[in-house]
Formats: C-alpha cells, sequence, structure tokens
C-alpha cells in the first residue's frame, strides 16, 4: 500500500501545490488509501475482529475470564499488528503464535497443572460446590411427613410460603416460622389468597427460581423441627438436615450421630474413623501422582512386560514399513516397471484412508469366526488372529505395517530421486555392482534425509494409541492381572485403561502417566536426532 | 493480502476452539427449538429449559418435550449429545456452569453422578408408590432419589416361532439340547464379543445363586461381593463347559448374533427389547420367554431403568423439576413413551395398560430381576467380569475356578482401593 501511495505522491501533476512526500511509516492515516487491498485486508480483519467480539461477548456471558482475557489481547494484538506500519514480521509471524499458544504451550500447562492435582471422579470441582453438594444430599425428607400443596407468596419483596396445615393456612418465610394468617382463601387444599402477600403465579416464580429452591421455612421455633422446602413450587416437604457445615471451623458435623468430618488434605471431609464425605474436591497433590505410578504393585508386574512391547511395537513398526517402503520405492524407481506412476498411486491408497478407519475394517477381516481372512482367504479356519497373544501382536504389527508402509514409500522414493544421477554413475564407472552400489552409495545418502524421519515415525508409533485401541483394545486381556490390561496394550493405552476404564476416572493421574512417556518419547527423540544429524555430516 | 488468510484461519480457529470451550454452543449440537407456545396464560413466563439426550432416545422423547412447551409454555432446548460422550461431558461440564438443566439416561449412571456432586436430589413424594419398585430402587443411590424413571427393560430368552414352535425345556442344557434337535448352525446365541460381555450371561450366572452382590431383603445391594464362593465357582466350571461345546463363541458380538438370528440360524438369542423391535419390524414371528435356569435357582436378568436427572447446578431448578416431577411421571406421558419407544413403563397403571405380547414376556422375565449396580466401581467389576468368562471360555484360561476366584479377589481389591 504505501508503495501506491508513492506512485500517486510522483503522478502528481507538475502544476498542482507538491505535496509533500510520503515516507514509509510517517504517520499518513490508512484511511485516506483506499487501495484494494487495503480495503480486502479491512474486510477480513473487520471479519476476525467480528469472530472475536462474539466470542468475547460470549465468554464474559459465562463468566469465563481467562478466555476472555485472552481474547481480548488477541483482538488488540491482531489490530495493532494489522494495520500498523512496524509490525512487518509480525504480520507473518502471529497467525502461527497464537495457534502455538492455543494449541501447544496452554494444552501442555494444562496438562502439567492437572498432573500435580487431585483432578477425577469424586474431586471433580471447588470446595465450595463441595459443601454445597454434600449439604443437599443430606438433607432429607423428615420420614413420613405429610406432602403438603404449597404456594409461594411475596411480601414487600420478601418471599414465603403458604400451605394449608390440620385445616388451617399458615404462612412463613426464611426468618418467621410458619403461623396462621387470617382471612386466607383455601381452594382444594391449596392457598389461593393471602391478605397483605402476593401469590406467585408460575410465571412469576421462574423469575426467581433459584430464591424459591434455597427457600427455607421453618416448621417452628424449633430447629430440630425441620423445615418446608420446594422443588417444583408447588409441593413442599418437611425436610431435616443431617450434615451442618461450621464455616468458621470448617467441618461437617453430623446432627443425629455428633460424628465430626474435617477436611483432610487430598480434598474430602474424613471422619476419625477415615469415612469420606462425597463428593470431595480438587486439590494439589505434589508428586504424588508421579510417584504413583512406581509405588503402586498392582501396576509394577504388567508395567515391564508392556514398556518392553512398546519399544518392539514401535521398533518394528518404523523397521517393517521402512523395509517395505524402501523396497519398494527401490523397485518403482526403476524406469523398466512399467506404468509406475499408475502403480505408485495405488500403493498409497491405505496413506488415504483414515488410520482409524482402517483399524476398524481390518479388525472385522480378523475375527476368528466371522472374519473375511477366515472364512474365505484360509476356506473355514479358525485362527484367532486378534485373541491369540502371540497371534494378536503379529497381527499389530502386520495391521501398522499396512498403515506405515506407503509413507515410507513415498519419502524413500522422493529422497531416491533426489540423488544426483553424477554419482551413481562415477560408482558405476569404478567397478561397482547393484549391491554395492545400493550399500554404499544409495543407502548412506538416502539415510542423510529419512532418518529424521524413522525418529520421528518411531516418536509417532510410540504413542499410536488410535491403532491399538481400534484393532484389539488392548487384549487379548492378561490372566489375572489386578488391572485390566492386555497383551497388545502399549504404554499410552495402558495409560488410557489405568486412568479411565478401570471404573474411576482419573485425570490427575493420567496427565502425570503421559507427562512420563512424554519424557521417555523425548529423550529418544533427541538422542535419535543427534545420531541423524551426525549421518548428515557424512 | 495473503497474509490476512492465515491470520482469519487463526482467528477463526481461535474463535471457534474458545467458544466451544466456553460455552456449548446451540450450531455444535443438532438443536430443535419447539416453537413457543402461545403464551396469552403466562405471559411474563421467561428461562428456557436445556435439556441433554442421546440419539437412542431423542426421537422419543422429542414428543413429549414439545408437549410439554405447548402445556405449561416452558420452551426446551433439546440438544442430542453423542451416546459415548454425554456421560462423561455432563460430569466435566455441570461443575462449570455450562451444563443442561435435565439429563436423559440409564439408571447405572447414578453412582458416578452422585459421586461426582453433579445430580441434585428429586422428591417424588407421594408419586413413587405408583413407580415399580425396582424403578425406584435403580434410581436410589444412598437413601436418596436422584432420578425419574420412565422406562424399564431386561433381556430374556427370544424363540423363533418359525424353527421351534414350542420349547418344552426347563433347565438350559434341555434348552441347548432342543436348539441343537433343530439343526441350525447354533442351538441358542448368547453375544460375547474379545472383550465378554457379562451382562448377557447374568441370567445363567444368577441360577447359580451367584449375584454380583449379596442382597438385602428389600433388593437393595449390599457392597459384598455375592459371585464368590462354591456357587461361583460352579457358574465358573459352566461357562468352561458352554465354550468348549461351542455353545458360546467370544467371536459372536452383538452384531453376529443378531444376523445370525434373523438369518434363521439359530431358534433362541438372549437379548433385549433394543433387538426384538427389529426382528418384529423385519416381520418374524418371534415369542419372549423366561431364561431357563442353568444352576437350579431362578435366572434373573439384570433390570435397567431409563430416566431423567436434574443437574446440581440447574439455574432452572423449578421448571426442571416440573418436567422432572411433574410431567414425567403423569400416567399419559409414561403411556406415551412406551408407545413411542417400545420399552415397558416404569409407572405401574401405564404398565397395566400394555397389551404388546412381546413386552409383556420380557416383563415376565424380569419380573424378579434386580437393577444393574451403579456404584462408581462398576465401570471396573464389568471389565474384570468380562474378561474373565471370555477367558474361560476360549479357553485362555485352563482353570475356570482358579481364574473366577482371581476375578473375584480383583475386584474386592477395586472396591477397596477404588483409587487406582
Amino acid at each position: 500500500m504505501s508503495q501506491q501511495t508513492v506512485t500517486r505522491g510522483e503522478q502528481a501533476p507538475p502544476g498542482s501545490p507538491p505535496e509533500p512526500r510520503p515516507r514509509r511509516g510517517d504517520g499518513v492515516p490508512h484511511a485516506n488509501n483506499f487501495s484494494r487491498g487495503f480495503l480486502v485486508k479491512l474486510v477480513l480483519v473487520g471479519v476476525i475482529d467480528a469472530i472475536g467480539v462474539f466470542g468475547l461477548l460470549t465468554a464474559i456471558s459465562q463468566q469465563s475470564w481467562g478466555i476472555a482475557g485472552f481474547l481480548a489481547l488477541a483482538l488488540v494484538v491482531t489490530n495493532y499488528v494489522y494495520f500498523s506500519k512496524r509490525a512487518l514480521p509480525a504480520k507473518y509471524l502471529l497467525p502461527g503464535l497464537v495457534f502455538l499458544l492455543v494449541y501447544v504451550i496452554y494444552t501442555a500447562c494444562y496438562t502439567g497443572y492437572v498432573a500435580f492435582t487431585n483432578y477425577g471422579d469424586g474431586h471433580n470441582s471447588t470446595k465450595d460446590d463441595a459443601i454445597e453438594q454434600i449439604l443437599a444430599q443430606n438433607e432429607q425428607r423428615v420420614e413420613g411427613s405429610e406432602a403438603y400443596p404449597l404456594t409461594v407468596v411475596q411480601q414487600d419483596g420478601e418471599l414465603g410460603f403458604a400451605i394449608v396445615r390440620d385445616g388451617e393456612a399458615v404462612v412463613g418465610t426464611a426468618e418467621q416460622p410458619l403461623e396462621p394468617v387470617e382471612g386466607a382463601t383455601v381452594d382444594g387444599g391449596k392457598v389461593t389468597a393471602v391478605p397483605g402477600w402476593d401469590v406467585l403465579g408460575f410465571a412469576d416464580v421462574a423469575q426467581q427460581q433459584a430464591e424459591v429452591v434455597a427457600l427455607r421455612v421453618p416448621v417452628s421455633d424449633e430447629a430440630a423441627d425441620g423445615s418446608i422446602r420446594t422443588q417444583d413450587a408447588s409441593t413442599g416437604y418437611v425436610y431435616e438436615s443431617i450434615l451442618e457445615y461450621d464455616p468458621v471451623a470448617d467441618t461437617m458435623t453430623n446432627t443425629q450421630t455428633g460424628v465430626v468430618y474435617t477436611p483432610n488434605d487430598h480434598g474430602s471431609f474424613v471422619a476419625e474413623d477415615g469415612t469420606a464425605l462425597t463428593p470431595g474436591w480438587k486439590v494439589t497433590v505434589g508428586f504424588e501422582n508421579f510417584t504413583k505410578a512406581f509405588d503402586d504393585p498392582r501396576l509394577r508386574g504388567p508395567f515391564v512386560e508392556i514398556f518392553v512391547w512398546t519399544f518392539v511395537f514401535a521398533f518394528f513398526s518404523v523397521l517393517l514399513s521402512f523395509a517395505l517402503g524402501l523396497f519398494l520405492a527401490v523397485v518403482f524407481n526403476d524406469p523398466r516397471v512399467r506404468a509406475r506412476r499408475l502403480l505408485r498411486a495405488l500403493l498409497i491408497l491405505p496413506y488415504a484412508v483414515p488410520a482409524f478407519l482402517s483399524a476398524i475394517v481390518w479388525k472385522g477381516l480378523l475375527n476368528s469366526s466371522f472374519g473375511w481372512i477366515n472364512q474365505v482367504l484360509l476356506g473355514g479356519a479358525d485362527i484367532g488372529w486378534l485373541t491369540d497373544p502371540t497371534l494378536a501382536k503379529l497381527s499389530v504389527l502386520g495391521v501398522n505395517l499396512w498403515l506405515g508402509f506407503p509413507y515410507m514409500f513415498i519419502v524413500c522414493t522422493g529422497a531416491l530421486q533426489s540423488i544426483p544421477t553424477d554419482v551413481l554413475e562415477s560408482a558405476r564407472m569404478d567397478g561397482a555392482g547393484a549391491w554395492r552400489t545400493h550399500r554404499s552409495i544409495i543407502l548412506p545418502l538416502l539415510m542423510v534425509s529419512v532418518a529424521p524421519l524413522l525418529v520421528a515415525s518411531f516418536a509417532f508409533n510410540f504413542n499410536n494409541f488410535q491403532l491399538i485401541y481400534m484393532l484389539t483394545g488392548g487384549g487379548p486381556n492378561f490372566v489375572g492381572t489386578p488391572i485390566i490390561i492386555g497383551h497388545t496394550d502399549i504404554l499410552i493405552s495402558m495409560v488410557y485403561s489405568v486412568a479411565f476404564e478401570s471404573g474411576l476416572k482419573q485425570y490427575g493421574f493420567a496427565s502425570a502417566l503421559s507427562i512420563l512417556i512424554f519424557l521417555i518419547v523425548g529423550v529418544i527423540s533427541w538422542l535419535g536426532f543427534r545420531r541423524a544429524r551426525r549421518l548428515e555430516e557424512l | 493480502m495473503r497474509r490476512s488468510i492465515p491470520a482469519l484461519a487463526a482467528a477463526l480457529g481461535l474463535a471457534l476452539t474458545m467458544s466451544a470451550c466456553s460455552s456449548d454452543s446451540p450450531s455444535d449440537n443438532e438443536t430443535t427449538e419447539p416453537t413457543a407456545a402461545a403464551t396469552t396464560e403466562a405471559p411474563a413466563l421467561t428461562g428456557t429449559l436445556t435439556m441433554w439426550v442421546d440419539e437412542t432416545r431423542i426421537d422419543v422423547m422429542k414428543p413429549i418435550v414439545e408437549e410439554f412447551t405447548t402445556e405449561t409454555g416452558v420452551k426446551v432446548d433439546l440438544v442430542q449429545k453423542a451416546s459415548g460422550d454425554i456421560r462423561t461431558d455432563f460430569v466435566a461440564q455441570v461443575p462449570t456452569g455450562q451444563g443442561p438443566d435435565v439429563i436423559i439416561g440409564a439408571h447405572d449412571w447414578t453412582g458416578e453422578f452422585v459421586n461426582n456432586g453433579v445430580v441434585a436430589p428429586v422428591q417424588l413424594g407421594d408419586k413413587a408408590a405408583g413407580f415399580a419398585t425396582s424403578a425406584i430402587q435403580a434410581f436410589t443411590f444412598d437413601g436418596n432419589l436422584y432420578g425419574t424413571p420412565y422406562a424399564i427393560e431386561n433381556i430374556a430368552l427370544v424363540r423363533n416361532n418359525a424353527l421351534v414352535p414350542e420349547t418344552k425345556a426347563t433347565t438350559f442344557d434341555e434348552l441347548i439340547a432342543e436348539g441343537k434337535a433343530a439343526g441350525t448352525k447354533y442351538p441358542v446365541l448368547i453375544q460375547q464379543g474379545d472383550a465378554g460381555d457379562a451382562y448377557h450371561l447374568y441370567p445363567l450366572q444368577t441360577s447359580f445363586g451367584a449375584p454380583i452382590f449379596t442382597q438385602e431383603a428389600d433388593g437393595s445391594y449390599t457392597n459384598q461381593l455375592g459371585l464368590g464362593g462354591t456357587n461361583g465357582e460352579n457358574f465358573a466350571k459352566y461357562l468352561q463347559k458352554l465354550g468348549q461345546d461351542k455353545v458360546l463363541d467370544p467371536a459372536i458380538g452383538g452384531d453376529q448374533a443378531k444376523e445370525a438370528f434373523e438369518n434363521g440360524e439359530s431358534p433362541y438369542i438372549v437379548t433385549g427389547p433394543w433387538y426384538t423391535t427389529e426382528f418384529t419390524s423385519k416381520g418374524m414371528d418371534i415369542t419372549v420367554l423366561p431364561v431357563p435356569s442353568a444352576g437350579g435357582s431362578e435366572a434373573q436378568p439384570f433390570v435397567g431403568v431409563q430416566g431423567a436427572f436434574i443437574s446440581a447446578k440447574s439455574a432452572n431448578p423449578v421448571l426442571a423439576n416440573e418436567f422432572v416431577v411433574n410431567f414425567l411421571s403423569t400416567e399419559k406421558v409414561q403411556t406415551e413413551l412406551y408407545q413411542a419407544g417400545g420399552r415397558l413403563p416404569a409407572l405401574t397403571a401405564s404398565a397395566e395398560l400394555v397389551d404388546d405380547p412381546v413386552l409383556a414376556g420380557f416383563n415376565a422375565a424380569g419380573a424378579t430381576g434386580a437393577p444393574m449396580p451403579s456404584i462408581p466401581e462398576m465401570g471396573a467389576m464389568w471389565q474384570f467380569w468380562g474378561t474373565t468368562e471370555v477367558q474361560i471360555i476360549s479357553g485362555q484360561a485352563a482353570d475356570p475356578v482358579a481364574a473366577w476366584n482371581t476375578m473375584v479377589a480383583n475386584m474386592q481389591d477395586a472396591i477397596d482401593n477404588p483409587s487406582s
């Protein structure tokens, strides 16, 4: 845009008073330069702003202050960057940075935070929520008490309940226990009018639902008699609280047995005998989630076996798919093969189908009684491809080979074609045979570009959750282990079954385990990349 | 101008992510907002009730919800959730204030919901007496009722009358013999799958006198495992025998069992009303019978109950109670739900009107059945249970008694140390 401004300045007719020659960033208002590009930018940033403001308003209405703050900041930065002339590099970097912040840094930090909490089933929310819920769950209808048709009434902004007790109309509020009123109209057991009080209809009640449901009208001056409450604003019951919360001492007391529950450092109210009230709340628990992975004797035994299998699985997945991909790439790189393009395209097909879908299809194909492989290919054989421990491992590797070789094929084909022909030619002139050329020239040159990808592929397969989950679900399960994991489970799918499928969901524990796995993968990848870099120096 | 495109994409993605995180915006889900009825009677009525329902129940609930709106003037935002996510999403979102007011679901969610403090107790008052005892029991947890039941379902033995017109068998062994005499590929189908299926084997297990938990006199469960001991061991041995005879096969999952039965490959299948509606709509002539006893005692299936819960953090508690407690519990609504959904109504008055022989058969088969336990540890129980059963059936666990006892020990361990 500034270029066009310059042009206009230069083309000014000589007779007119000379316009000051605009310079880059000298503060000529952009709005004066309605070039087409600027208009497009204006519209696009306007759209972004509109979406951002919509998100901002939604966040504010939901009281998600963190998100609201981030959106506001992001909007300000976006507008500054794209309308300022100074922030040229930022114009290119900003989208990437925003994505990095949201999808990588935020999720990583949040996982890190959750790993140090006991977030999970039973510790789902804040302490205030937990107290409220414990009290709600322990407020019970007085046994054998009557159900009263109830009317919600209001006087000077104060809510009250009107019911018919022993044939007479009584009215009470939170402060004032139920008392008889004179001159109330009763229709069919229900109070319909009280002098001095406004009777609230359903629509009026709907305006102040929270207040109506929270209202407790004492039955008498004795607190032990309980109080009237309603949940639907039309029927009232006498309730009594079994637990009472003392905000000063921060304890729960059972009014019937006198047992006192005190909060512990794991986010639960616990009595002296160890019984805990549910729900608890979310607290930070330090490194407990990390040490639990090593302390629990139930995890220790199968852990080693799964640890080893994870390495075997990742290693052989990479090795097999690379070997097959390389072989095919070499074969189809030979100009003597006819219809190379078509064959290459066909070979890439498995790569075009989503992996989880392929896994499900393979699961069906490998079913021992109904699967196509046993039924059609092997003429009705009864081979437990997915139910025999060893065969299941082979099946997993086989299916992953099917999923993985097209990638290696593409990569190797590309790398082969980039090897300069003069190198090969000089090898031939030096009298090297085909095998020798492959081993000493092609492979080393290939590895320079492919080795980092092999490391990345290893890291990917190390955490290849979708394949295991969709194909075998980790099964066949170990016989008699105290946690349900199976012969084909890898570390990440073991985390899933321990933290989620074993009944109680434990987000904190799962986060801690996934951080541990990240460390393992990180170290391996770092070592791998270091070696790969050494290859480059050849 | 090209550089604005990634920026736009960034902002779009960002905004979508944020709004997806921050709110369950209606555009994410298929939303039905019944047109507000003429609100002449209640002009000031505001507030919209948000209700979550999964794809298996939405068709049944939609007309009921519209009727509720017409009757009360309360607008209902019926949100369809995926059945695999609805339960987890509810537990995760209620504490943040993003959850719905009402959720429609199965009774065995109760324990998890209560344990996480995401549902409010409901007070049915005198209406509770009008419901089937097992239905009320199912939604009761620690002495409180947490939902209004509307439908009951259980499994039973379903017979293909075209293959076997009459069942004389009084024991499961006789039934297998009868099935074999019919000359079909399978004598009787009980779905299993690779991970096992303890639910469909439960009638056989109870016929050995080995329920999952021991029961109180009133039918409610204690937290004492009941499947151990000699009775359980006998059942384990019986399972091994059925596996060796190829009566049970881990390769037969739900889909395979249904298909085989529809193709006339077996005269009998143990299944529930979710498949029989498909059988009858395909024109099959079927009869529903109780599962014959295998171990001498009565074969009792698990009873599953459908119902509605109220969120603990509902912003519209009165409207939610109006729907769940006062509207859903009426005979008219329960009858309509039965007509639309083909499940036995939980309200006794509506259940008495049921004249469908198939449903009546299921009702008779489940008459003595107890509701599935809903304790939070049930997830672990199902896993140990199904895995061990399938290992016994497939022969992977060569010693059924030892495998069964290990399973009981592991289950007890999971109950005693739930936090790992």
